[in-house]
């Protein structure tokens, strides 16, 4: 689109007003080009270099990526991930709609309730994480204070046994993240036709099936977006499990992202590192491409059917 | 956010006295359940700030208080000691707020200015550009600390704060850009167009059309960059050591160390100054942080 310029400009003072957008995004297209294209690379090759402790940037083949899928430590951290990352979306998603059908209910003080569980969203992980390392502690916690009130056989030491840590940080997880999921889900609860709710309920519907039948199957793809946004955060999750468990008890809570920590900065194995951290956007990459070609799919068919 | 569309029915008014009672009592209880479990946490904390330590350590982080004093406050802030200077937690709320106050303002600024070309002024690869600045807001940051390390050293920002403010200003942009331009395309292209007719510019209809409509989403661009690179622990561990470390880095290596003594009042008040200025800032822009998300996540 040409630019309207007063006349009385030069031709080269008007070629640049022309060009002004494209001049003011070069300081982000030349930072986002280093940031996500040089960076990247120089990381990909990285992990098929030499390097060990210092970068040697001489090739050295994939065979840090073999490496890397022999080792003890991976093949839990990416199970644990499995683990975690399934049941932190489902769980968040079930808790968060729970939550925003609880609101919906024209319930008093609206703003509150939401305000509530919202707020372990403006938290940080560590602090997060710090805060319910002290609630699950057994010399400190829940456990401490039910042996306290006299029952003397309670016991609650899922944070310090390797078969149940997981499942701490799991719930840790939906507590900072069902609130996101709530208030996503409440804004699309919100643009659902009331005239849809009406019909069913003079038909008879009791309210619980209305939802199930009527109102949560018409914002599917607020779902779809939820789990994407969340499946992301699980796959990067790292901040949370040092804070909370830092890996542990052994290996039992270790996740992908805190081998990649630990093979570049504590054990001086840079290319193995390196080859974590293209596993880590691998599977970013098999959550997001999808998601983004079914959204590009979808808006040219709602284009088609509107236009 | 579409709110309100459906005020067509009240779903705790309809049907029998006893059947609006037990729904109502189900839906207000399951609330108040919830709303304890997500406020017990933060009430838990705050009591133990005020608590003797040896009183913690005999009793645990619940229970009811005994002897209450404000001195772990003050430990917290300017007395415990870490890695050998005696300071408490104070240098590193200010690293932190030095890192994240120019981090957010220049991420915010860059965001405002390149939303509104990408989303007002078309040019050929427009929509490239877009795609790969947003590509910023999904890369994790494993793929970018070893370059960054690299980076930071030849440009003489290796452990420093303003280092930590150029990762935060590069990967906040992609952040901001998008939310902004999602913002400005709803903004009518008529209005630009009669601007441009009346021989407006590139930075006239800037300052007269898209700055008097961006309050909304410079609030959303704040308040999220804000939280987010104050929140921040990754790069703030890698790229900084010692006293020019971030709050959350001091937090992990004050209470996470394993052995010796655990002085769990201070800890926790540490925590607490660790936590509040996010909190703060959710409090008092809560509804503009849901649409930040909304913004984000949905479009």
């Amino acid at each position: 689109m040409p630019e309207q310029a007063t006349p009385a400009r030069s031709s080269w003072g008007r070629k640049l007003t022309d060009w002004t957008p494209q001049i003011v995004l070069l300081p982000t297209l030349f930072a986002a080009a280093v940031y996500v294209v040089i960076f990247s690379l120089w990381t990909l090759w990285i992990s098929v270099s030499q390097s060990t402790l210092l970068p040697n940037m001489a090739y050295g083949g994939f065979g840090e990526y073999a490496a890397l899928w022999q080792s003890k430590r991976w093949t839990v951290a990416y199970q644990n991930l499995f683990i975690f990352g399934t049941l932190y979306v489902l769980g968040s998603l079930f808790v968060g709609t729970l939550l925003a059908i609880l609101i919906d209910q024209r319930v008093k003080f609206e703003s509150m309730w939401r305000t509530i569980f919202l707020y372990p969203l403006a938290i940080s992980f560590i602090v997060t994480g710090t805060v319910w390392r002290w609630i699950f502690h057994p010399q400190t916690g829940v456990e401490k204070a039910l042996n306290d009130v006299g029952w003397l056989s309670a016991q609650f030491d899922w944070i310090t046994d390797r078969d149940m840590a997981l499942y701490v940080v799991v719930f840790t997880g939906i507590w900072h993240a069902s609130g996101f999921a709530m208030a996503l889900i409440l804004a699309g609860l919100r643009s659902v036709d009331g005239d849809l709710v009406k019909a069913a309920q003079i038909d008879g519907a009791s309210m619980p099936r209305i939802y199930r039948r009527v109102v949560l199957p018409t914002i599917w793809p607020i779902f779809v977006a939820v789990t994407v946004v969340l499946l992301q955060f699980a796959i990067k999750t790292y901040d949370l499990v040092v804070a909370l468990t830092q890996g542990g008890p052994g290996v039992s809570t270790t996740v992908p992202a805190i081998v990649v920590y630990d093979l570049m900065f504590q054990r001086g194995q840079i290319a193995q590192g390196a080859a974590a951290a293209v596993m880590i956007l691998a599977g970013l990459a098999l959550v997001l491409v999808p998601y983004v070609l079914w959204s590009g799919w979808r808006a040219k068919k709602e284009g088609q059917e509107h236009g | 956010m579409a709110e309100a569309t459906h005020e067509a029915f009240d779903p705790l008014a309809t049907g029998s006295r006893g059947r609006q009672f037990r729904a109502k009592a189900t839906v207000y209880g399951l609330l108040i359940f919830f709303a304890l479990l997500y406020l017990s946490p933060l009430f838990i904390i705050v009591m133990n700030t005020f608590r003797p330590l040896e009183e913690i350590t005999r009793e645990g982080f619940i229970s009811a208080p005994g002897m209450l004093s404000t001195e772990y406050w003050i430990e917290a802030w300017s007395g415990f000691c870490l890695g050998g200077t005696c300071e408490g937690v104070s240098p590193y709320f200010t690293n932190t707020l030095l890192m994240t106050v120019p981090a957010t303002i220049l991420s915010t600024a860059f965001g405002v200015v390149n939303g509104y070309a990408l989303s007002k002024w078309r040019f050929k690869y427009d929509t490239w550009v877009f795609g790969l600045i947003t590509m910023g807001v999904f890369l994790p940051a494993q793929m970018t600390l070893l370059p960054w390390a690299y980076v930071l050293g030849k440009l003489g920002l290796a452990n420093t704060i303003a280092g930590l403010v150029l990762v935060h200003t590069v990967q906040g942009v992609s952040f901001t850009t998008l939310f902004c331009r999602n913002y400005f395309v709803a903004v009518p292209d008529d209005l630009i167009k009669a601007a441009r007719i009346d021989g407006a510019g590139f930075w006239r209809i800037f300052r007269r059309i898209i700055l008097p409509l961006s309050p909304p989403i410079l609030i959303v661009c704040v308040i999220w960059q804000f939280t987010g690179i104050w929140n921040e622990f990754l790069y703030g561990t890698v790229l900084t050591s010692g006293s020019n470390q971030p709050i959350t880095s001091a937090i992990v290596a004050f209470s996470g160390s394993g052995t010796g003594q655990r002085y769990y009042n201070v800890e926790a008040a540490a925590v607490i100054f660790a936590a509040l200025p996010p909190l703060f800032i959710y409090l008092i822009g809560g509804k503009y942080f849901v649409r930040g998300l909304t913004s984000g996540a949905v479009k």
